[in-house]
């Protein structure tokens, strides 16, 4: 896709080093808006998921409305973000606290508050329907609060919590959703360009499983434990009488409790959280297939909603696109129209290239040679045999 | 050549082979089976054998709840209300009751209920028993009302268990200000323990299987997941102790009694099983035989198929329940009404997080002490032993009938009888013993009456004595049924009827087993030896005491002396013979009050396998 953007501050730069200013004051406007473009996306998202139902499974729709309230604080509204809570812990008959939903011990923070939206409530937590968010491939009469409304510019945020195993994921204990669902799922967003880029965060038991297959590009995971690991809960609650969260999702919350939209803390950081003597399971962390270096990825890139705003009080000349093309004097050609991306590349699925086959010798052949090899052993043994065969 | 590729059954001189090993070797390896199940029964409570209890049920998890029942002295002051209202009234202090529990808000109803027993019943005093049953809901505040838990006390005559009901007064007030109840709680109080209790089940849950008649329940919660009946006579208590075993040696969840045991240790109480002190050497010599012998209690208990405590008819309906009884001994370290009330607070708190019935944990167990179990899958095969006995007596009288015609053809003994024993000749054993066995079944009770006009005895005696008369007349049966068999007996006779009788005793063991493992084993203890040995030819009077030494009813005298030496309670002859007696008439009752199914099992099926058997021992 052209990238308007670039051009402009390629065409900046140029401008000036025709007309000749070069002055350090200029080069730190540059500067300054370059790291405006650092990164590509220009909205946010967010798809929590709690699979699991049940009592005694407090502490995962803890932990999801913990992720849940983080990135409202730091600024991703609830139109955009998708969560999936599979049951219903606050209003539980067996919750001595009713309408609230506590993450710490002696009550200190209730994470449920007053304006939490839960878009996928209860029994409407499948695998189907999770994959059908992720993909959109949702029926037309869908509200838009429960669709995953993403573009090609969008950061998407993906928190699942729950019970897995090794390359899978319990949901509401009827249903699992694989890995390979899982990597197949990400590709088929990443073919429709529904992410520009991806984050992903698992705390269930092996979660590292979950993200092994993954093969689209601009993918990073994170999970709280290797696969053959067990993820931990943190604390009991006694008055409560369940645990109240898991470790991994209890230092997530820690860390996340100091960040704020300004806030300049990259994915190595957040890589740090919870080391193993905190967490008993050794999290993981899978950064090949992100294009850019996490050092350079800001935490409030996937998890805040940052508007890209600055304040200056300087004049900053920028050209129309397409003019510095005509000043170099070159042919005047019209600049190409920007389009979208194809979103169903049909051209492309038709003229697939066929797929290649293991070859097999003919099936004559082998009859053939079977036919041979009788007639052979018939030959030298005598036709008496026959009687014996047949 | 053919017939070396032939099967090993099918070719006559393996099968000849096989049928010669078989028929040599068969009494030693019965000794062997024999000895080999004795052995693995009594290795069961070795410590390495036997697993740790742990908890199955995900829901239940650890002991994760903070108690706070602060009311103790206030239950105990209740209780001496209680005490001194039922000792004002005679019988339960209905008004008194229905008073207390709508002021601690509950939604309260009564029952009445009345049965005229068979035979007064000496033990407990009573013949026609009249009561009324007390109860109240605690209604879930936010749930609907599908399921329940009862908690209950039973309501005593003399001045015993008034504390237990004192401490449900009070549990009932402290949960009622809870909100987190999301089952129903209904606090139960029954009057002449199993009876009430009897009746109310039958009401809740619209079935009559005793023909006890009872007003019908006004009031209902939701279906009942578990039951914990409690049992208090003191102030303070120095153990409590934990009783399982039900109605027919039906026994609840084992999760139950791990949730019993973490809170005791949770909450520092003595707890104890079979009323046996737990210890730390479960790996030494005193340890083992401590161990064999709470195993023992547990197995005589559960052979006796009568409930051992007032949990023992929930287990009927599939609700777990157990009864937890306070003792209180000469100890230093007693446990105040509070502590008590907190385990309570405990266990219902974690059976309130129950979502479904317990049903992770065995159902088929034997415990030789609270934090070790048996499981079926380890005690099946000592039974397993002993009737494979049975088959191997009955494959060699298959195969000495097989051979029997060629030995008659030789000559020696009488030419002109048919080859095989006419039906009538075998029938007729078969019918007249369990003609016997019904009449010992259906006599002793019917005709009290008759033998209270004629002899000075009471009702009860005269019940169990028309019993044990029945039962010893059934021994001179043999030479009275001589004279209705139509011809003499054979070699031939005598052994299709053992084998009758070896399978039948066989079909009847195992499915007595299969329900309840303590009877069908105590049973195979001693009546497999009986029907392995006895035959015609062997020495009459030695095998006749032998016999007599192991019948069924002579087993139930072991037993009963067995069970008091191992509760260190050790009797004399004398008080063990009326023990015996009253365990007796206590079977008979049970059956007719609450659908035990021992006495029948005795009486109609046991008692006439054991006479076809003593019929052959005097086969001519």
């Amino acid at each position: 896709t052209a990238r308007p953007c670039m051009l402009i501050s390629s065409s900046v730069a140029l401008d000036f080093v025709l007309i000749g200013r070069t002055s350090a004051f200029l080069l730190l406007h540059q500067a300054r808006a370059e790291r405006f473009f650092r990164s590509d996306h220009t909205n946010n998202w967010a798809v929590l998921v709690c699979t699991s139902r049940f009592w005694f499974n407090y502490r995962h729709v803890a932990n999801t409305l913990s992720v849940y309230r983080s990135v409202k604080r730091l600024g991703i509204p609830d139109s955009h973000i998708v969560l999936m809570l599979a049951d219903d812990m606050a209003c539980n008959h067996r919750n001595p606290k009713p309408a609230t939903v506590f993450s710490h011990k002696n009550m200190e923070l209730n994470v449920y508050g007053d304006d939490v939206e839960v878009d996928y409530r209860g029994y409407e937590v499948t695998v189907e329907n999770f994959l059908r968010v992720l993909t959109g491939r949702l029926p037309p009469s869908t509200p838009r609060s429960k669709r995953l409304l993403s573009d090609d510019h969008s950061n998407i945020l993906i928190y699942l919590t729950g019970h897995g195993g090794n390359g899978f994921l319990k949901f509401q204990d009827s249903e699992e959703i694989s890995n390979v669902e899982l990597a197949d799922a990400f590709e088929q967003m990443w073919q429709k360009r529904r992410y520009n880029e991806l984050l992903f965060i698992i705390d269930t038991c092996q979660g590292a499983s979950m993200y092994e297959r993954f093969y689209s590009p601009n993918l990073m995971a994170l999970a709280s434990s290797q696969v053959g690991e067990d993820s931990l809960s943190h604390q009991p609650d006694l008055a409560i009488g369940v645990h109240l969260m898991d470790r991994y999702t209890f230092y997530l919350l820690e860390f996340l409790e100091d960040i704020h939209p300004a806030s300049q803390a990259n994915m190595n950081d957040l890589f740090k959280v919870c080391p193993k003597s905190q967490c008993v399971s050794t999290p993981g962390h899978r950064t090949d297939l992100f294009q850019r270096d996490p050092g350079s990825v800001l935490i409030t890139d996937f998890f805040g909603s940052v508007r890209k705003v600055e304040i200056t009080m300087e004049t900053i000349n920028l050209t129309v696109p397409g003019i510095p093309l005509e000043r170099f004097g070159g042919e005047p050609h019209t600049e190409t129209a920007l389009a979208y991306v194809d979103q169903l590349p049909v051209a492309q699925i038709i003229h697939q290239k066929p797929k290649q086959k293991d070859w097999h010798p003919p099936d004559g052949f082998i009859l053939g040679l079977w036919t041979l090899i009788l007639l052979v052993f018939f030959r030298t043994y005598g036709i008496k045999h026959l009687k014996h065969i047949f | 050549m053919f017939q070396d590729r032939m099967g090993l059954l099918s070719d006559p001189n393996r099968r000849r082979a096989l049928t010669n090993l078989l028929t040599r070797l068969n009494t030693p390896i019965c000794v062997l089976c024999y000895l080999a199940g004795v052995a693995w029964f009594m290795g069961l409570a070795f410590e390495p054998f036997t697993l740790r209890t742990y908890m199955s049920e995900n829901a239940m998890g650890s002991t994760m709840v903070e108690e706070r029942f602060p009311a103790g002295e206030r239950a105990l002051v209740t209780a001496r209300e209680f005490g001194a209202h039922k000792r004002k009234s005679g019988a339960m202090p209905v008004d008194w009751l229905v008073k207390t529990m709508q002021s601690r808000g509950l939604e309260v109803y009564t029952q009445s209920f009345s049965r005229r027993l068979p035979f007064p019943d000496e033990n407990k005093e009573r013949y026609m028993v009249r009561g009324t049953n007390v109860y109240g809901i605690l209604r879930a505040p936010r749930a609907p009302r599908t399921e329940a838990l009862v908690l209950s006390a039973p309501c005593s005559p003399d001045n015993s268990n008034n504390q237990a009901v004192g401490l449900l007064l009070g549990l009932a007030q402290y949960f009622r200000s809870q909100i987190y109840w999301a089952k129903d709680i209904i606090f139960l109080v029954n009057e002449h323990d199993l009876i009430g209790m009897q009746a109310w089940l039958e009401a809740y849950h619209h079935t009559n299987i005793t023909g006890m008649d009872w007003a019908p329940l006004h009031g209902r919660g939701g279906s009942i997941q578990a039951a914990l009946s409690l049992e208090l006579s003191s102030d303070v208590v120095t153990s409590l102790d934990l009783v399982l075993e039900g109605l027919n040696g039906q026994l609840p969840n084992l999760d139950l009694a791990n949730l019993f045991y973490t809170f005791c240790q949770k909450q520092d109480i003595l707890c104890t099983i079979q009323e046996k002190l737990q210890r730390s050497d479960w790996d030494s010599v005193s340890g083992y035989s401590q161990a064999v012998q709470t195993m023992a209690l547990m197995v005589l208990k559960q052979a006796s198929g009568r409930p051992w405590g007032d949990h023992g008819l929930f287990l009927r309906y599939h609700i777990e329940s157990a009864t937890i009884r306070g003792i209180n001994s000469f100890r230093q370290y007693k446990t105040d009404t509070t502590t008590v009330g907190r385990l309570l607070e405990g266990m219902f708190r974690k059976l309130n997080n129950l979502l479904e019935r317990l049903h992770q944990s065995y159902f088929f167990y034997l415990l030789p002490s609270l934090s070790r179990f048996v499981s079926i899958g380890y005690y099946m095969p000592a039974f397993g032993f002993l009737a494979v006995i049975l088959l191997l007596r009955a494959l060699d009288l298959w195969v000495q009938l097989g051979a029997l015609p060629s030995v008659t053809e030789d000559g020696v003994g009488v030419t002109d009888q048919s080859s095989s024993p006419s039906l009538v000749s075998i029938l007729t054993p078969v019918v007249i013993s369990h003609l016997t066995g019904a009449a010992l079944y259906t006599l002793p009770v019917l005709s009290q009456e008759l033998a209270v006009q004629h002899f000075p005895v009471s009702e009860t005696e005269a019940v169990v004595l028309t019993a044990i008369a029945i039962y010893t007349a059934g021994l001179a049966l043999p030479h009275n049924t001589h004279r209705f068999m139509l011809a003499e007996g054979t070699e031939q006779g005598w052994r299709v009827l053992k084998l009758v009788a070896v399978l039948y005793l066989a079909v009847l063991l195992s499915c007595t087993a299969l329900i309840n493992f303590s009877l069908g084993f105590i049973l195979a203890l001693t009546l497999v030896p009986v029907a392995a040995f006895v035959t015609p030819h062997v020495p009459k009077v030695l095998s006749a005491v032998v016999m007599v030494l192991l019948a069924p009813g002579c087993t139930l005298l072991y037993c009963v002396f067995a069970f008091q030496e191992l509760q260190e309670a050790p009797v004399s002859l004398i008080d063990g013979w009326m023990l015996f007696l009253s365990v007796i008439s206590q079977g008979m009752l049970d059956h007719a009050l609450y659908g035990s199914l021992v006495y029948p099992l005795l009486a109609l099926f046991i008692y006439p396998c054991w006479l076809i058997l003593w019929n052959i021992l005097f086969w001519k």
